[in-house]
């Protein structure tokens, strides 16, 4: 019996979510990207090239470099039965937008008594590594991940990035999207006509007994490498791809930690009172006794971001650190 | 502080005499370390320190005679050291290490010493003393080592944890859960469930063994003259006594009865090759063990006494290898120091015989139509019906006896069989 292809193309991130984001606006003519550079210039990082051209400016929206106000008009838009995309160029200018994303989307459906949802999806770059300095490389996923009303995804692999928009806009209630900035280039195989993920699911994305290395984002790359290095070791690192910061996805993390005993998250952002502080609490309530040492935790170096390319680096979790953070795990040998 | 006095083992005992010290002032012991040898009526005798603690002062010299109660050494029990004796001390440096190694918790820390700011970690309360005045000993294990442990029934304190700073992990408990099983562990000691094993066992052997029993008294006199001579030239601790003999002798008699030494399994006897000889050893604390010696018959003398001595005295101290415990293939029981002059004992099945050893006393004996005092033993062999018949049993005793005129022999002879 011959197999059933799933057509597939070598795609980079940045394709994918531009794809994704074509395939909605064919879709359904409600949805609209609005966002500082995303008309005339492609997109800061070029993700909406030929958008425009394609769209019209009614529906790809250049704003004036104004955070808050773009998105409290997309908001509105959402209120008003609109699917807006929103693009802030980083999570680092979602500072200025910050109240109506948290003051305003997250809550206004409670404040409301239920009336009022807000459908609107919101897409930013985050991370850091291209020494962009420390105003432009924070990993502030995880802060929002703290907020109750939002849903937080971050596509990691290139068939999520074309993936997850779709049920994004589906979803009633307002999603934010964060693409590590230095995943727009990478480029791996995904089927061509976007087929379905979830957005409610952590993933395995490598299976391993030894320990489970628990991330998101681009550190599922650096922890997949660190797991390659590890196998060489005799270690078998089990990855699990979070793909959705709020809410968590308990099960397939605790499914993980029963089976190894063992967990270590890689989260760029900062450990101190941070998502993987959340994970370590998470595992460590419900899976005490399953722990055969603590669980440990592989972050950004508690400082702002340096500008010097060594130092950033250093400031930044890395394979090598993952490896060395497992290696010393007690028991993990044997 | 404590006080080690001479003990009392039997209540004819007035007086013994130091034969050497094991341990110096300044040593640390732990309770039922052997820490001299002392020179009784009754034998040569391990003493064992009655609890832990550093060796102050030894005021008894070697060869002297003292009486029983007379206060032998002092010893400062572990309750009275200063604190910084005790074993808390690698837990605070580590504390110390960890907040140093977090540079950006000790950056923002208060200069020490200070009040543990709230959110940091915990100062850990003292640990507190134990009922013997140890503190106890702070097993870090890992939640799932622990599960694990208790589920294998292991003992943390007996595992050597291979992670950071020796912590135990789950792998450690399951690596010292199959050493003892293949015997390269001790076997933890339950004073109880020992009572229900024996119970049962004893009781299995009574149902469903025939026992037969033959007896025989046996002249000792070569035995005793050849041991006095031949320890006169040897030194203490490698002295040969007489149930050293006794296993050779008993091995020597298996080889040449070779249907007394096997199992009886599945409603037919299993003799088996290898001759692992078991022997009762009482506990102090009660109950009693019945370790293995393996291969007797093809060892010397000096390799049952040495291997003899370290089991009696790993038995007493509850370390006894399972190897050791359920691989006999014949049992000698023997009350001869606690005075009984003869034993009916009950065969451990599935073996098939055991031969009981008296006291050796002195006793008119007749020996070439002379009568005279003679120490005499006497040796009973249970038999199992089913296995064997009396003759069998007879010609044991008959060589068992032979083999015990003629003690130069079993320090030299492998049997001839």
């Amino acid at each position: 019996m011959p197999e059933r292809e799933i057509a597939e193309q070598k795609m980079s991130y940045r394709q994918a979510v531009r794809e994704a984001m074509r395939e909605a606006m064919n879709r359904d003519d409600r949805v609209y990207l609005m966002g500082e550079d995303v008309g005339l210039y492609g997109g800061c990082f070029n993700v909406s090239e030929g958008m425009l051209e394609e769209f019209g400016k009614e529906r790809i929206i250049d704003t004036p470099l104004s955070e808050s106000g773009f998105t409290g008009c997309g908001i509105g838009a959402a209120l008003g039965g609109m699917r807006p995309i929103v693009e802030i160029m980083t999570v680092n200018f979602s500072l200025l937008a910050s109240d109506q994303i948290i003051n305003t989307a997250a809550i206004l459906l409670h404040m409301s008594g239920g009336q009022f949802n807000v459908p609107i999806v919101i897409r930013m770059a985050t991370g850091g590594g291209k020494q962009l300095a420390a105003q432009h490389s924070r990993s502030l996923e995880g802060w929002y991940s703290h907020i109750p009303g939002l849903k937080i995804l971050t596509p990691a692999t290139v068939e999520d990035a074309r993936g997850m928009l779709w049920p994004a806009l589906e979803d009633p209630d307002p999603v934010l999207i964060f693409e590590n900035t230095t995943l727009y280039n990478f480029e791996e195989a995904a089927p061509v006509n976007g087929t379905q993920v979830d957005i409610t699911s952590a993933k395995v994305r490598r299976e391993g007994s030894h320990v489970s290395i628990i991330t998101y984002g681009i550190g599922l790359h650096k922890s997949l490498k660190a797991a390659e290095m590890l196998s060489a070791d005799g270690i078998e690192a089990e990855v699990i791809d979070l793909r959705v910061l709020r809410p968590l996805d308990n099960q397939t993390i605790f499914e993980s930690v029963r089976k190894t005993h063992r967990a270590v998250i890689v989260d760029e952002g900062w450990k101190s009172v941070g998502l993987s502080a959340e994970l370590s609490a998470r595992i460590t309530e419900n899976l005490f006794y399953e722990l055969d040492c603590p669980v440990e935790r592989v972050c950004a170096a508690e400082v702002p971001a340096p500008y010097a390319g060594h130092l950033e680096k250093a400031s930044l979790p890395q394979p090598e650190n993952i490896v060395e953070t497992v290696r010393q795990l007690g028991g993990i040998y044997g | 502080m404590g006080e080690f006095v001479m003990p009392s083992l039997g209540s004819q005992m007035e007086d013994a005499t130091l034969i050497q010290w094991l341990v110096k002032p300044g040593d640390r012991i732990s309770k039922g370390d052997i820490i001299g040898e002392i020179h009784t009526e009754k034998g040569d005798i391990d003493v064992e320190a009655l609890e832990s603690g550093i060796v102050r002062e030894l005021r008894v010299q070697e060869g002297d005679t003292i009486p029983v109660g007379t206060v032998m050494a002092v010893i400062d029990s572990e309750k009275g050291l200063p604190p910084e004796h005790k074993a808390v001390e690698p837990e605070s440096e580590r504390k110390v290490e960890k907040e140093v190694s977090d540079e950006r918790e000790s950056e923002l820390a208060p200069p020490r010493p200070g009040p543990p700011r709230p959110g940091t970690e915990r100062q850990e309360p003292p640990p507190r003393p134990g009922p013997n005045g140890a503190g106890p000993k702070r097993v870090k294990a890992s939640p799932l080592a622990k599960r694990v442990a208790e589920e294998l029934k292991v003992n943390l304190e007996e595992v050597t944890g291979s992670g950071p700073g020796g912590t135990i992990h789950k792998k450690d408990v399951e690596t010292a859960a199959k050493e003892r099983e293949d015997g390269k562990r001790p076997v933890p000691f339950d004073k109880e469930s020992m009572r229900r094993a024996i119970a049962a066992v004893m009781s299995q052997s009574n149902r469903e063994i025939p026992h037969y029993y033959l007896e025989k008294d046996i002249d000792m006199k070569a035995v005793t003259e050849w041991l006095e001579e031949e320890n006169s030239s040897r030194k203490v601790k490698e002295r040969l006594m007489p149930p050293v003999l006794m296993i050779k002798a008993v091995a020597n008699a298996l080889a040449e009865v070779p249907e007394l030494n096997g199992y009886w399994n599945d409603g037919r006897l299993q003799v088996q090759e290898s001759i692992h000889i078991g022997f009762t050893i009482s506990l102090r604390r009660g109950g009693l063990v019945i370790p293995a010696l393996m291969n007797a018959d093809i060892k010397s003398l000096d390799e049952i006494r040495e291997e003899f001595v370290d089991m009696v005295m790993r038995a007493r101290e509850g370390r006894l290898k399972t190897g050791e415990i359920g691989s006999a293939t014949f049992t000698i029981t023997s009350l001869g120091e606690r005075g009984a002059e003869k034993v009916f004992g009950v065969i451990y099945p599935p073996q098939v015989g055991l031969v009981g050893f008296g006291n050796i006393i002195q006793r008119p004996w007749s020996s070439d139509g002379m009568i005279g005092i003679r120490p005499v033993m006497s040796a009973v062999l249970a038999g199992d019906h089913r296995a064997t018949d009396g003759h069998s049993g007879s010609r044991f005793l008959e060589i068992l006896y032979k083999e015990l005129q003629q003690p130069h022999n079993l320090s030299h002879q492998t049997p001839v069989s």
